[in-house]
């Protein structure tokens, strides 16, 4: 399953990360480098397993319906690059 | 009397219980050894002002009699756990200049058993990586050096700025975060315990998270002792993370007897890996012989899955990480670069905000996760992950714990390895499969490598059964008598 | 509206499913403890989960499970023990982790069923595909700058259950009813609002069009529709639209839309050009949600009486139509003051006067049954009174207008206005001899075979008695007198 610079431009979309074209083609060639090293692991056998999807043996814990938290909007924005009336501010985005 | 920074965790607590030295005179020596070891960079940021404050509650608590378990007691920090008001950035540029309002479990709980905080110390950016060379800081080195070799060389990673500070004296102990060996791997290559618990016995909130399923916290020290200690200050049910588990914490301090008679010690055919160095394998086997001496039942046994946790661990962490990653997108905190629409602001922001390596990452995740390619990677590395577990818990049904080399090789040097991302993937080929299970192990200092550099052998145990892990340290510890020193504390680096 | 579609090539039809987002009832958010109040100050009702700053980890509600679970079950629909929480990735400023948590591939409720009822009497069955436990986003606010979006997240985490439906529906006023039956079966279980003008509950439609018989064609999403009637008109020109491509020769592009609500159009989705490929996987934060079957069953016993049980009971209990009856029990408000109306009375006249005089009332003056101006013992009051023959049912409408305007019982009213009925045969025969007196042509034509002009009669008795005459008496003397 190789990947051609097309798709690291997409998967790079999917990430939000900009990438220049001359990136392209080194980082196809790492990615398969690594995506081939992983292909081994078709080697083991999985029928009949199940996929890990928790490590501890546990059940979920539930919180109580409490409010515990909230009225800390100056912490909330303290570290926002842009903030305005209370709101975190972006460019303009059209629906 | 030797310097105040020369003194193990446990012995500066008897000193501080007898009043030998204040907690105050403590924290300055340490500051002190942190100014003289700038060069090696092991700190993102110094805190000594509200580390003198801290020290001096201490005083005031020892004398009002009111010492607590980790009193007056300078350590470092990690900079992936978030410090209120104080820098917390992973490392990372994107993260630069973030500074949280709020405090992580793991710190908070040392804080009120009265350790006191140095500094923050460098890493991997976000934790991705084995040699500490992707902190947006710059690289840390080592304190030690080769033998007749002034060339610096790496501590580790991802927690190195973490082994290099404890190794450099620059703090009684540190907190590191594992999540492949993060922890294991630094401490073999600075000549430290590092203990990873298992996962969900130390909380995750308000630590940076870089693989949710594998990270956990421990401590990095000089001593296993000294980390028993620090893990009891760490540890505990916290009910803000859904995956810490609700159980008692014992007594770490009180499980070192020294005594390893009759524990059955597994011995894991598949870590004699291909291209390991013989030295490695003779620790190794020195490390078996030790424990068979002291009475201690020595099993061969088989983890036939272990070829395959590293692969298993490339696709699983980058996953979960292209997705924890995604806050940072310079709309709430962090750094924001310009951009045509919000998508380009994203974009440039994220470009210009992650180091090579952590994009490499994100992109991996982000393939593995995608339509069409979820099953064959992802899924299936989640099934072979079960399988590795299954290994272990196979295992355990035969022994108590299992003992392997921490790491394929000694510390290597800065700027080595770094042209081909597999080559230092396999720093963590021994250290992986236990975060895979989610196992605790600990690795303790056990040897010197032909050019001098300290080499650790790993100890893994059964789900929270920390104590044998620790218990088991203790014994190789004893047996391993390991006293050598790092350069920088031989006079420098030159 | 209707199902159909006519074309000028020939009919279509409308294939519709629907996808409800309801904002589950709990004081805190799903994963954080935050407050879910509506309409505080902006970023006020935000933890530092919400915000997705570095660090934070969900801890479920418990309450939001239970929630999902009661409406599960009054969905008549499977409850899945083992549910799993998946990340769902997209950037998006509202959505600050980069992820929502949501339930993907094991939802906590699985198939379920709705009956909706359709004003021609007849019912229909629309199928549940599945309801999962999910966060709500942020909000972006457009409006502030010309040059930004502000965003806002004091909605971001809160509960939404979102309630897939199957491609049952197929007219817009079948989607209207489903929608109208689930806000009645979510608001009967206390588990959502269904405030559909303050968001609590949104739709995003699925449409296609297919010539009948034909299998399903490109179906279209329009997405956040936030009210019955827009959901209705959305479908309504989403359907027209996609049966002029379709005949223009074009083919219909999957597509998200959204409602322009002040043109009654529909239109592409800047923001969702991009084809989404949202890379689920089991969020790692969270372990499996395992449910124990007994504590599913307890809250199943403890589920009050449902809209259909209940339109059961009015049917057989007060003999209604089954309409009338559905229409009575949509509220839960509106059903209980019907049975407080209609307790030890006449039940179909009770409907009758909730349906027709109270609802027309309250739907002029947009009201809300919690704030009707006659409560349900007034009306019952009235009710007894004509019952009673102490008015007669036209009287009883006059009463009824001043008890609204007045807030007075009717008893107090009558006594005030002498609106008492006139059952005194005595009087009402002199007021009828005096007309029969002053009317001989009317008498003459009616006795040549005119018979109509009873009616005339009566209305001129009821004149002359200002309405209060018994009608019952009225009848009978006039019928004696006149045939003379």
């Amino acid at each position: 399953m190789a990947i051609d610079t097309t798709t690291v431009l997409k998967i790079a979309r999917l990430a939000r990360i900009a990438v220049k074209p001359e990136e392209c083609a080194p980082l196809a060639q790492e990615i398969n480098g690594i995506l081939a090293w992983v292909e081994q692991l078709n080697e083991v056998d999985t029928k009949d397993v199940e996929p890990m999807t928790s490590v501890v043996a546990m059940e979920l814990p539930r919180r109580k319906d409490e409010v515990t938290d909230g009225n800390i909007r100056d912490a909330i924005l303290a570290n926002a690059p842009e903030a305005e009336a209370g709101f975190f501010v972006v460019p303009k985005v059209v629906e | 009397m030797s310097r105040l920074t020369d003194l193990s965790l446990r012995e500066a607590r008897g000193g501080l219980t007898r009043r030998s030295f204040s907690a105050r005179e403590l924290t300055e020596a340490h500051i002190k050894a942190c100014e003289a070891a700038r060069p090696l960079n092991a700190y993102m940021a110094e805190t000594f002002d509200q580390a003198l404050a801290m020290a001096d509650e201490s005083d005031r608590r020892i004398k009002a009699g009111q010492g607590r378990l980790l009193e007056g007691m300078p350590l470092g920090i990690k900079d992936l756990f978030c410090t209120k008001g104080v820098a917390s950035t992973a490392c990372s540029k994107i993260l630069k200049g973030f500074k949280p309002p709020y405090e992580s479990t793991v710190t908070a709980k040392l804080w009120e058993a009265g350790a006191v905080m140095v500094g923050k110390t460098s890493m991997d950016e976000f934790a991705m990586g084995s040699s500490n060379m992707t902190s947006c800081y710059g690289a840390v080195t080592n304190p030690w050096r080769r033998k007749g070799d002034n060339r610096p060389l790496v501590p580790g990673g991802s927690s190195g700025g973490s082994a290099a500070a404890v190794a450099a004296r620059t703090c009684l102990g540190a907190t590191g975060t594992d999540t492949g060996g993060s922890i294991r791997q630094p401490a073999a290559f600075c000549g430290l315990v590092g203990l990873k618990p298992t996962y969900g016995r130390c909380s995750r909130w308000g630590i940076i998270a870089f693989a949710s399923s594998l990270d956990q916290a421990g401590p990095i020290a000089r001593s296993v002792h000294d980390c028993a200690l620090l893990l009891q200050g760490m540890a505990g049910y916290d009910r803000k993370d859904s995956t810490s588990v609700d159980k008692p914490v014992p007594d770490y301090t009180t499980v070192l007897s020294g005594s390893v008679k009759g524990l059955k010690v597994g011995v894991p055919e598949e870590y004699l890996v291909e291209g390991m160095p013989d030295e490695i394998d003779e620790l190794w086997q020195k490390g078996i012989a030790w424990f068979r001496a002291a009475g201690a039942q020595v099993i061969d046994i088989k983890l036939p899955h272990t070829k395959y946790a590293l692969p298993t661990y490339y696709i699983i962490a980058p996953a979960e990480c292209s997705s924890n990653l995604a806050r940072y997108d310079g709309v709430r905190f962090g750094l924001r670069e310009k951009g045509g629409d919000l998508t380009e602001l994203y974009s440039n922001t994220r470009a210009a905000g992650f180091g090579a390596e952590v994009r490499r990452r994100i992109l991996i995740g982000t393939y593995v996760l995608s339509a069409g390619y979820y099953d064959a990677y992802y899924l299936k590395a989640q099934k072979v992950r079960a399988r590795i577990a299954g290994d272990f818990r196979e295992a355990f049904k035969q022994v108590d714990i299992v003992l392997t080399p921490t790491a394929p090789s000694p510390a290597f040097g800065i700027g080595e390895m770094m042209d081909d991302p597999i080559a230092m993937y396999l720093n963590d080929v021994f250290t992986v499969p236990a975060s895979l299970a989610g196992l605790p192990a600990m690795s303790v200092p056990a040897g010197l490598s032909g050019d001098g550099l300290p080499l650790g052998l790993q100890l893994i145990g059964r789900p929270f059964d920390e104590e044998t892990v620790l218990r088991a340290g203790g014994f190789l510890e004893t047996a391993a008598q390991f006293t050598a020193k790092p350069a920088w504390l031989e006079g420098g680096h030159a | 509206m209707s199902a159909i579609v006519q074309g000028a090539t020939g009919p279509f039809e409308m294939v519709i499913g629907l996808e409800v987002h309801a904002q589950v009832i709990s004081r805190a958010k799903l994963f954080s403890g935050a407050s879910t109040a509506f309409g505080a100050e902006p970023n006020t009702q935000v933890s530092f989960v919400d915000a997705g700053m570095p660090g934070m980890l969900p801890v479920i509600n418990g309450v939001c499970v239970e929630q999902a679970v009661k409406t599960g079950l009054a969905l008549n629909a499977e409850i899945n023990l083992v549910s799993v929480f998946d990340r769902k990735n997209y950037f998006y400023p509202d959505l600050p982790a980069g992820y929502q948590i949501s339930q993907y591939s094991q939802p906590i409720v699985g198939k379920g069923v709705v009956t909706i009822d359709l004003p021609d009497g007849t019912a229909k069955s629309i199928g549940i595909t599945r309801l999962h436990l999910e966060m709500d986003a942020g909000k972006s606010v457009h409006d502030i700058r010309a040059d930004a979006t502000h965003v806002d997240l004091n909605r971001a985490g809160i509960a939404l259950m979102e309630i897939v439906s199957e491609p049952d529906i197929r007219s817009p006023e079948e989607a209207g009813a489903y929608v109208r039956k689930l806000r009645s079966l979510l608001r009967y279980i206390d588990t959502c609002d269904g405030n559909m003008e303050e968001g609590s509950m949104r739709c995003d439609v699925n449409v296609s069009v297919r010539r009948p018989g034909e299998k399903f064609g490109t179906r279209c999403e329009i997405k956040n529709v936030n009210s019955v009637r827009f959901v209705m008109r959305a479908i309504e020109y989403e359907a027209a639209r996609q049966v002029a491509v379709i005949e223009g020769g074009g083919t219909i592009a999957q597509e998200t839309r959204l409602f322009d609500s002040q043109k009654g159009e529909t239109r592409p989705m800047r923001s969702k050009e991009e084809a989404h490929d949202y890379r689920y996987f089991p969020d790692p934060d969270l372990l499996p949600l395992r449910l124990d079957a007994k504590w599913v069953d307890g809250i199943k016993a403890a589920l009050p009486e449902l809209p259909d049980a209940r339109k059961e009971r009015f049917v057989r209990d007060f003999g209604l139509s089954p309409y009338d009856s559905s229409v009575l029990v949509t509220e839960k408000e509106n059903a209980a003051y019907f049975e407080t109306v209609a307790k030890g009375r006449d039940g179909k006249m009770a409907a009758n006067w909730v349906i027709t005089e109270l609802f027309g009332v309250l739907n002029k003056q947009g009201l809300d049954v919690s704030k009707s101006p006659v409560s349900a013992a007034a009306l019952g009051g009235l009710i007894d009174r004509i019952k009673d023959n102490t008015i007669s049912g036209r009287i009883a409408k006059d009463v009824f207008e001043i008890m609204v305007e007045t807030g007075k019982d009717a008893d107090s009213i009558i006594e005030e206005k002498g609106l008492r009925q006139v059952t005194d045969t005595g009087a009402i025969e002199a007021e009828i001899d005096k007309i029969i007196v002053g009317n001989a042509d009317k008498v003459a034509q009616f006795r040549s075979g005119k018979e109509a002009l009873k009616g005339w009669f009566v209305g001129q008795v009821m004149k002359a008695t200002s309405g209060k005459a018994n009608p019952a008496a009225v009848n009978a003397i006039l019928d004696k007198k006149l045939k003379g």
